[in-house]
């Protein structure tokens, strides 16, 4: 094995994760995001699960959440409308943490 | 309300705060119930980490032998990353794993540490349910009676709120807003698999024995550091950064991360290893001044993270003992109140006996200290160009070197009057 630079995807890719097709945990209104200035989100998610899609718009994911919170921390807007747990067994299940 | 919903106490979260104060309760023969989201207590935690063996002492004697913990540390090290540069210094003290005695601090990893724990609590005749996310709390007559799940609802005397640093629990009970983003820092974290044999040669470390390692100079400037802690079998590397000064960097956290990770003088460390996991957290940086003014209403107490207590030093981070001993203060103080009314202020007299409160306003300066401008980067680089001022042999007539020293710290954008400011701000608060 090589220990090499790991694009986010990669990294996420070793995580075990259930995830919930039914219910979203993080959901934005793009509307609101589409006038936020700074996104800090683009920087501060460890997941890099929020991106720019070619409208210069944000592209979200919520399958390879780690759970931290930052984003709803650092979104002043708040263009996150809603940011709770994954429900009971759903999500990240770290098995070293 | 049936008999057979009702418990003496329900805590929310299964994490050390919340199994500490299970396993106290229960083995006084108090009837518990431990709600967990996660499959497994410990899934859904993530730490730097290492874990101060007070604290599972303090739970009971002797416990720590049969733990799940890594190694025990006894190298305690420093390092300050500049460009490709580096000062590493290590702290070797083999007494601090004394034969017969328990070792003063494991590393960890919470998978592992968190189920024992709870199957600990479960032994002492807590019950334990995971996979249950509690959406609500249920309050009758302005007091805490109960959690709702789904459909479910369960009733206690008391309800106990360990659920981490973003305690929506609390927020639900109306005792703290959401959280500031210049009291947190956000930790990323890889785990790197690598054969015990090869860790204690890298490290220079006997079998069983480990090296807890702080960075500074890591974070391109952002607030926060890196951290290295030798597990049995794997390397737990991860770096902190605050996230309101990350964000106004313009570069992500992952590939701050990642530059660290490949840095000449980590990458060697970690080669022919195998990242196994991704993980991150909030970590709170608030320290004393964090703790929320109320952490308590009745029924209905706060512990671990989600009250904020986290000891941040800069050289040494202590979450996971202050946790354990909340849930053995919140334990206490509900064996002892007569009533619901009385746990809360009992609550605050034990967290005073336990020392958590006179430890934490100990070390409310760091708070200042960690904040000082060009401590991420001004600092590290410094201290780097001195190393290179001292060690340059190149055949020409040496210069003085308190006159090169005065001018590599103007270079850096420092004055003498900062770094004596620096000095007296932290002599102040030690």
């Amino acid at each position: 094995m090589s220990i090499e630079r790991m694009e986010a995807p990669q990294l996420l890719s070793r995580n075990r994760f259930n995830v919930d097709e039914e219910e979203p945990h993080i959901v934005l209104d793009r509307e609101i995001c589409k006038k936020c200035i700074e996104k800090p989100c683009l920087y501060v998610c460890p997941a890099v699960l929020y991106k720019l899609d070619q409208n210069g718009e944000i592209s979200f994911d919520y399958a390879g959440c780690l759970e931290c919170g930052t984003c709803r921390v650092m979104c002043k807007t708040q263009g996150i409308v809603r940011w709770e747990y994954p429900r009971g067994s759903f999500g990240v299940s770290f098995r070293y943490g | 309300m049936s008999e057979e919903e009702k418990f003496d106490v329900i805590i929310i979260g299964a994490g050390p705060a919340g199994s500490s104060c299970a396993y106290t309760l229960a083995r006084e023969g108090k009837s518990v119930l431990m709600i967990e989201r996660g499959d497994t207590p410990g899934s859904k935690n993530v730490t730097g980490g290492r874990f101060y063996t007070y604290a599972l002492e303090m739970l009971d004697s002797g416990l720590y032998e049969e733990a799940a913990l890594e190694r025990k540390v006894t190298h305690e090290q420093i390092m300050l990353l500049s460009g490709d540069r580096s000062i590493s210094i290590d702290y070797h003290e083999p007494g601090f794993n004394t034969g017969g005695e328990a070792p003063m601090s494991y590393t960890i990893l919470r998978a592992n540490f968190d189920e024992w724990l709870a199957e600990k609590a479960e032994e002492m005749g807590a019950m334990l349910a995971c996979g249950i996310r509690v959406e609500e709390l249920i309050e009758r007559d302005g007091k805490i009676v109960g959690v709702r799940a789904g459909e479910d609802e369960m009733y206690a005397d008391v309800v106990v709120a360990a659920d981490g640093v973003n305690s929506f629990m609390a927020q639900k009970a109306g005792l703290i807003k959401d959280i500031e983003a210049h009291t947190v820092g956000v930790g990323v974290k890889e785990v790197i698999e690598l054969p015990a044999r090869t860790i204690e040669e890298r490290f220079n470390l006997k079998e069983g024995e480990g090296a807890a390692r702080m960075i500074l100079g890591c974070t391109e400037g952002i607030h926060g550091g890196g951290f290295l802690y030798t597990n049995q079998d794997s390397i737990s590397l991860g770096c902190v950064f605050m996230p309101a000064k990350a964000a106004e960097r313009g570069k992500t956290i992952h590939e701050i991360f990642q530059d660290f990770k490949m840095h000449p003088s980590i990458h060697p460390l970690l080669q022919g290893g195998l990242t196994v996991e991704y993980g991150a957290h909030l970590v709170s940086e608030a320290g004393y001044r964090g703790i929320p003014r109320k952490i308590y209403r009745e029924g209905f107490l706060m512990v671990g993270d989600a009250a904020g207590f986290v000891i941040n030093t800069g050289y040494s981070i202590r979450g996971i003992d202050l946790a354990m001993l909340s849930g053995i203060a919140a334990a206490r103080a509900i064996i002892d109140a007569e009533n619901t009314a009385e746990v809360g202020p009992q609550y605050l007299k034990e967290l005073d006996e336990i020392k958590i409160i006179p430890a934490m306003k100990a070390a409310d300066g760091f708070f200042d200290v960690l904040e000082t401008p060009g401590l991420y980067d001004k600092m590290p680089n410094l201290a780097n160009d001195v190393f290179n001022n001292l060690f340059t042999v190149d055949g020409g007539v040496p210069g003085s070197i308190k006159k090169d020293v005065m001018r590599l710290i103007k270079e850096n954008g420092l004055s003498m009057w900062q770094l004596i400011k620096f000095g007296l701000k932290g002599v102040k608060s030690l």
